[in-house]
């Protein structure tokens, strides 16, 4: 893949009228409704991501904001009885159109889970499912390598380098949820979807987390679900506040902790309610 | 400490009743299996020996063993596992995984009622169907006998054990674009295996014990079997034929048949046992 190509030229023609910045859009999401059965979770959202930032989706708990970020690579057509109304297209293409291929955009964008879910299997067997289910790597050499990049890149390669076949359950929690990430890693997506991936970790562990993800930011776009606030302030580049399903403000981090156009976020950020 | 009250006392004395009770009920249960158990060992270690377990029945005074009833058992297990651990496996993975709605109730309703049929009438259904047609008795009839009982038990068991897995770990291999069936049979099934191999094991212990099924279909043989295609012999068959006889010498030999048989499906829990206690550990 080659995501120069989107920053040769400015074919992204309607989207640049709201850029902020010089980067690019890279996912666009336009009046989007959701349900679960008849209650409707999310309400006429549009919003949009610019490319290899940061964007933090914070608000109180039920808001939508998970719920969300599962729209952004499908994840929610697992659960039965839901529907999607209104647009999200990533690099142009609308996920939701009917030709759309799930297995593809799920390549494209990769997610990290609240709870670490590492498959019973051995370190290398986690990291290397993508690869091979996707048939990535042509050879047992490349697996490795591709492997071992991807433990680099999450921080954890140091630490189970000398132990790679052995069971990934065996690791602490905050070595599973990098685990996690390094799977994720492994198969090159362009979006990282993160839904409370510190939650569940000790202060420590978080802070790698979080030191992490500052890192990825130079070849990912990720998008991170986070309840913690101050998470928020250190991580990312751009925040959006949910409430009620509904999206009330996105500006950038600094702006919403400092000076929200909202009164709600203000509200919210200044704890005054959530 | 304070002074019990009245009703203290009483709510006390109560419960002393209750739990005596119920280890009363537990002893009888287990009791009872301990002195079934004892009575066979006693009956039937007199007719065990070697020669026993290899050789062929003879007729009565010549001695004569169930070498190749225990062949034979083994056989149509074999037979029964190979039909029927795969199509349970199946029938478990679709009702968890893929199926929806009326359809899924339907079948596990269905599952659950053959679940319920009397063992004879499936070896009443499989000789119209198969024996029949076929015009002889056989090791794979008997086998299929086996095998549609144990299909309900494994497909049961294996749809429950892939409830079990966390619905995160189904997230998280679709999340790293696998197609359905790549996730069920790459992660979800292996997740869940030692539970199913637990139910597998459970109902080959089932079928092991069954004498119904076979008797219109395996039929029972005197010889070593040959081929699948013909009649073969199988332990609970043999027991049956010698119980049902006249001579105290072949009683004798069904006690000893029993004792083996026993030993077979005791050992197959005691298997089961170990494969729970590892998911655990």
């Amino acid at each position: 893949m080659t995501p120069s190509a989107s920053f040769a030229a400015p074919k992204f023609e309607v989207n640049a009228q709201a850029s902020p910045g010089p980067t690019a859009t890279k996912i666009e999401v336009d009046q989007l409704n959701f349900y679960y059965g008849k209650t409707q979770a999310l309400k006429d959202i549009s919003i949009k991501v610019p490319e290899r930032q940061v964007m933090a989706f914070i608000g109180p708990s039920g808001c939508g904001k998970t719920t969300f970020l599962r729209t952004l690579n499908r994840m929610n057509d697992v659960i039965a009885a839901t529907r999607v109304e209104g647009t999200v297209t990533i690099d142009g293409e609308d996920i939701y159109a009917p030709g759309a291929d799930v297995v593809d955009l799920r390549r494209k964008v990769g997610m990290v889970f609240q709870k670490s879910n590492p498959f019973p299997k051995s370190i290398f067997d986690n990291v290397a499912y993508g690869l091979r289910i996707n048939r990535v790597t042509s050879s047992r050499s490349e697996l490795d390598a591709r492997v071992e990049e991807a433990l680099k890149d999450a921080a954890l390669w140091t630490e189970v380098k000398d132990r790679l076949k052995s069971s990934a359950l065996g690791l602490s929690g905050g070595q599973q949820q990098r685990l996690c990430i390094a799977r994720a890693l492994a198969i090159r997506p362009e979006v990282i979807l993160m839904d409370e991936p510190a939650s569940a970790l000790d202060p420590i562990a978080t802070s790698k987390i979080e030191e992490l993800i500052v890192d990825l930011k130079k070849q990912y776009t990720i998008v991170i679900v986070t309840h913690n606030m101050q998470q928020a302030a250190r991580v990312s580049d751009l925040t959006a506040f949910f409430l009620l399903g509904k999206l009330i403000e996105v500006n950038s981090t600094e702006k919403m902790f400092t000076a929200p156009n909202e009164r709600l976020t203000e509200d919210y950020i200044t704890g005054r309610f959530g | 400490m304070k002074v019990l009250s009245s009703s203290d006392r009483s709510r006390r004395s109560v419960s002393a009743v209750m739990t005596s009770l119920t280890a009363l009920c537990t002893f009888a249960a287990v009791g009872i299996l301990f002195v079934i158990l004892a009575y066979i060992a006693m009956r039937g270690v007199a007719a065990l020996n070697l020669r026993f377990l290899i050789d062929t029945p003879r007729p009565v005074g010549e001695g004569g063993g169930i070498g190749n009833a225990i062949v034979g058992s083994g056989l149509l297990l074999l037979l029964s596992c190979v039909v029927g651990i795969p199509i349970g496996i199946a029938c478990g993975v679709y009702l968890s995984e893929f199926g929806g709605g009326w359809l899924v109730s339907g079948v596990r309703f269905l599952i659950d009622t053959l679940t319920g049929i009397p063992s004879i009438v499936t070896g009443v259904f499989v000789y119209a169907v198969i024996v029949l047609r076929m015009n002889h008795f056989s090791a794979f009839a008997g086998g299929i006998a086996l095998a549609l009982i144990m299909i309900p038990i494994v497909a049961r068991t294996t749809e429950e054990m892939i409830k079990l897995v966390p619905q995160s770990l189904r997230e998280g291999a679709l999340a790293l674009g696998a197609p359905q069936w790549r996730m069920t049979l790459g992660v979800v099934l292996p997740a869940a295996a030692s539970g199913i191999a637990t139910g597998a094991m459970l109902a080959i212990a089932r079928v092991s014990g069954e004498t119904a099924p076979l008797l219109f279909t395996a039929f029972g043989s005197r010889f070593y079997p040959r081929n699948l295609n013909e009649p073969i012999a199988s332990l609970t068959v043999q027991i049956y034929n010698y119980a049902i006889s006249p001579y105290d010498e072949w009683h004798a030999q069904a006690w000893a048949a029993t004792l083996v048989l026993m030993a077979l499906i005791l050992s197959i829990n005691v298997i089961v046992r170990f494969l729970t206690r590892q998911k655990f550990s």
